[in-house]
């Protein structure tokens, strides 16, 4: 009876949550790769040179810019708050209240970071450079919009996942998974998996970011 | 089919068994306003998705009254035109088909039908009927703004749909793009709610090969919305910006009115990729829980089981898969590289082959059958002519060469609303007249409702077949009056004013369909329990019509299919899904009586 289309459920022991997560980011996955499918399009369709990553993106330190110097360290502190992230999940289970929770909150502090630099670059980007949606000094005005758009929708997910994050943080050090407590749009008795179901969340926007990184600024 | 033993009763989690509680509503309010019964929520979707169909339905009739007698409405001109055409299209396909089958029909059948108590997250159920709400209200707002709603064309082919001169083209476009954003957002809250339900939710002896036909055509339409819906949020999401920060996705350099726009170096080729690749398997989000719903119609009423159900099933999955790689045959004209157009026809042609495997099946469903000429029924035989009828011009247009003559005709519309707009509505007729009675214990009007099929189904045929003979003749569609041409001959004139009667008269009928519904709330006729004598679980509640929690306080346990009609030796000649082998229930009481009856004799 373990064949995934035997009765009750097609994924024995994954919760409710879990399934509709999991069913979430697959459908997210398709709203980030049409995203990026269309920038690729774009980029190949347009009339005029696509700006530099490697300039546009550089910091200077003392004089010399140093390409990509900001958002290696962007990508670097989102790759940590994975790691807390894995280790919040893995305490959740043990139900180790304060460690999870002070995990939680490590990854949340990583996340706004993270949008911190990304309102640096952006800020950065629009006031000394002259990059618009609609146009940019340094070549096809594509640059500008498709740069907001993904880097800002990709945040957008990152701030959400911030605020779920201490949301969550703050119930676990309440207790309220130990105690069955009651969920606020669910009213039904919540549980550590939903560590688990926040992890799932937190390591896709991670993900997506990589190809982002990699589609956006290394190309 | 092997015999199949429910999983034994402890092994239900608790969490979701014992909780019967947690689904009684507290309030007036949480119990009609903001429910979160699943049931009270497919009402509420489906009767905004009728009420914004009536205004589809009025924007058809002034179309047709200026098609039929150009030059006679002075309250029409091009503009008002391509605006109506503009809302008729976005309403009908998204606001009315796949609100109601999905949010309507989705919400109400799948917990009853797979056995459980509501939907697994009711409060993001309840959600996702707001937001659809709030996309509604947007959507018709878009009638009140200046310049009114966008006049695009349903398609909202950029360049043109945001350019001055196109109307609308001041706050309508925008609003019309907030608006399937809202709309999309809002249906992924359900959307994942009927997928997660179905997948996780299941009652003991719900396996996913006995699940009525009709959950699998909602689900696999679910799955296709929750994949295919992105491409057209992220399009909107672009051309939002293209709008209103002038941003260049879609828009090439361009003149307009003899002056250089600051749009530069976009590709408009790109919104049309985006658009279809939603807009194609948008044409099965409609058609699959049709195909659903049109099969489990079939056999109740013809007290025969559905023939070859794995092949429906696995029809059904198949044509949602290959229904993300045809898209681009709706583009055959827009300059793709040709072998494109190859690709593309190949794969629309191969479409036909699981499509043609579920009209036999269901022909052959019919064959020797106990048919009863219900009103379902009526509705069923006429969906099944009519999506043959629409199916086989879309073979024409599904040819690279037959399509480029015939793109951009009537004969293209006539073929779509053949085959996406009659065929599912006359399956939603169906759907309507056979649920009425679990939803309000009552039944409609037979009288009405046969009036109400006649002038359908005959005066549908009446308005789209000479509109593919215009098409032929090349009439082009999207065209506010033709006026003096020398390929068309003037008799085309008087075969428009016949569609645009015809046009009139049928949609009158739709209003005595309307009325149908409220009277009958408080006069129809008292329906007893079952009244088609269905096997699915839904017609086997404690409580009839079902309450919140659907079930009583033990949820049923299925033994078969939902297919046991005209069974010899059982009483009233079917088996409902939660009677076990050894004990065919005398009624179709919750719990199975424990006597010993006769074995039941298995088909």
């Amino acid at each position: 009876m373990g064949d995934w289309a035997s009765d009750q459920r097609a994924f024995k022991n994954v919760p409710w949550g879990k399934a509709m997560m999991w069913i979430f980011l697959v459908s997210d996955t398709f709203i980030f790769s049409i995203f990026l499918l269309s920038y690729m399009t774009v980029r190949s369709s347009t009339t005029v040179a696509w700006p530099h990553p490697s300039e546009v993106f550089a910091l200077s330190f003392g004089g010399e810019p140093i390409p990509l110097i900001l958002i290696a360290i962007m990508t670097f502190i989102l790759i940590t708050s994975s790691g807390t992230m894995v280790l919040a999940v893995n305490y959740g289970y043990r139900k180790d209240r304060a460690k999870t929770a002070m995990l939680l909150l490590a990854t949340a502090a990583f996340g706004a970071a993270f949008v911190g630099m990304q309102a640096f670059e952006w800020t950065k980007l629009i006031v000394e450079e002259g990059v618009r949606p609609w146009s940019n000094p340094m070549g096809a005005a594509q640059f500008g919009s498709t740069f907001f758009m993904i880097t800002g929708f990709h945040g957008f997910h990152v701030s959400i996942g911030v605020l779920f994050l201490i949301i969550l943080a703050r119930k676990v050090w309440r207790g309220d998974y130990d105690r069955g407590e009651r969920g606020f749009f669910t009213s039904r008795k919540g549980n550590y998996e939903i560590v688990e179901t926040m992890g799932l969340y937190w390591h896709f926007v991670d993900l997506v970011w990589v190809f982002i990184f990699a589609f956006f600024y290394l190309w | 089919m092997a015999d199949i033993v429910p999983t034994a009763a402890e092994d239900i989690p608790s969490a979701e068994v014992a909780e019967v509680d947690l689904y009684h509503a507290k309030s007036w309010w949480t119990k009609y306003v903001f429910s979160q019964d699943a049931k009270v929520i497919a009402v509420q979707y489906s009767c905004t998705a009728i009420a914004i169909g009536l205004v589809a339905l009025v924007l058809s009739w002034l179309m047709r009254l200026q098609l039929g007698f150009p030059e006679s409405f002075s309250f029409i001109d091009a503009s008002d035109y391509y605006q109506f055409i503009t809302m008729h299209g976005m309403i009908m396909v998204i606001y009315l088909l796949t609100a109601l089958f999905l949010g309507g029909f989705g919400n109400y059948l799948i917990p009853l039908m797979v056995g459980a108590r509501d939907m697994v997250f009711p409060y993001v159920n309840m959600l996702s009927f707001w937001v659809y709400l709030l996309a509604v209200v947007v959507l018709v707002a878009s009638f009140f703004v200046p310049g009114g709603p966008t006049g695009a064309g349903w398609t909202l082919y950029p360049p043109q749909a945001i350019l001055s001169g196109t109307p609308g083209s001041e706050y309508g476009i925008i609003l019309m793009l907030v608006s399937l954003a809202l709309f999309i957002i809002g249906f992924t809250m359900g959307g994942l709610n009927y997928v997660v339900t179905v997948l996780q939710a299941r009652t003991r002896g719900m396996t996913l090969m006995r699940m009525p036909l009709t959950v699998w055509g909602i689900f696999v339409a679910t799955i296709l919305a929750l994949l295919a819906f992105p491409a057209l949020f992220v399009g909107a999401v672009m051309m939002l910006f293209d709008r209103i920060l002038g941003s260049s996705f879609f828009m090439p350099a361009i003149v307009v009115m003899g002056e250089q726009l600051s749009y530069s170096g976009g590709s408009p080729i790109l919104f049309q990729h985006l658009f279809w690749f939603f807009g194609h398997p948008e044409v099965y989000i409609v058609a699959l829980p049709a195909f659903g719903i049109v099969s489990d119609l079939l056999s109740v009423h013809a007290r025969r089981h559905i023939f070859g159900y794995r092949m429906m099933v696995w029809a059904i999955v198949i044509i949602g898969a290959l229904s993300f790689v045809v898209w681009a045959h709706h583009m055959y004209v827009s300059g793709m590289n040709p072998w494109f157009g190859f690709f593309f026809a190949t794969t629309t042609l191969i479409i036909a082959v699981p499509t043609a495997l579920k009209v036999y099946n269901w022909t052959l469903t019919l064959w020797r059958a106990n048919i009863q000429l219900t009103l379902p029924m009526l509705f069923a035989l006429a969906f099944i002519v009519t999506f043959v009828n629409g199916g086989i011009t879309g073979l024409f247009l599904g040819n690279v060469v037959v399509d480029v003559p015939l793109s951009d005709t009537m004969f293209v519309v006539a073929h779509f609303h053949m085959v996406m707009g009659v065929a599912p509505l006359l399956v939603i007729f169906g759907a309507i007249y056979h649920w009425y009675p679990l939803m309000t214990g009552r039944m409609l009007d037979e009288k009405m409702g046969k009036f109400h099929f006649w002038v359908t189904f005959i005066g549908t045929y009446t308005i789209f077949l000479p509109l593919h003979y215009l098409g032929i003749l090349g009439v082009p569609r999207r065209y506010f009056e033709m006026g003096d041409t020398s390929f068309i001959p003037d008799s085309a004139q008087d075969l428009n004013a016949f569609i645009t009667v015809a046009a009139l008269i049928v949609g009158f009928a739709q209003l005595v369909f309307l009325y149908n519904l409220f009277r009958s709330l408080r006069h129809g006729k008292i329906s007893e329990r079952n009244p088609w004598k269905a096997a699915s679980l839904e017609w086997q509640t404690a409580a009839y019509p079902p309450g919140h929690g659907n079930f009583g306080e033990h949820l049923p346990v299925v033994y078969r299919w939902a297919y046991d009609y005209g069974v010899p030796g059982a009483p009233d000649d079917f088996i409902p899904q939660n009677v076990p082998n050894n004990a065919v229930a005398e009624s179709h009481a919750e719990a199975p009586s424990a006597a010993d009856d006769a074995e039941a004799p298995r088909t």
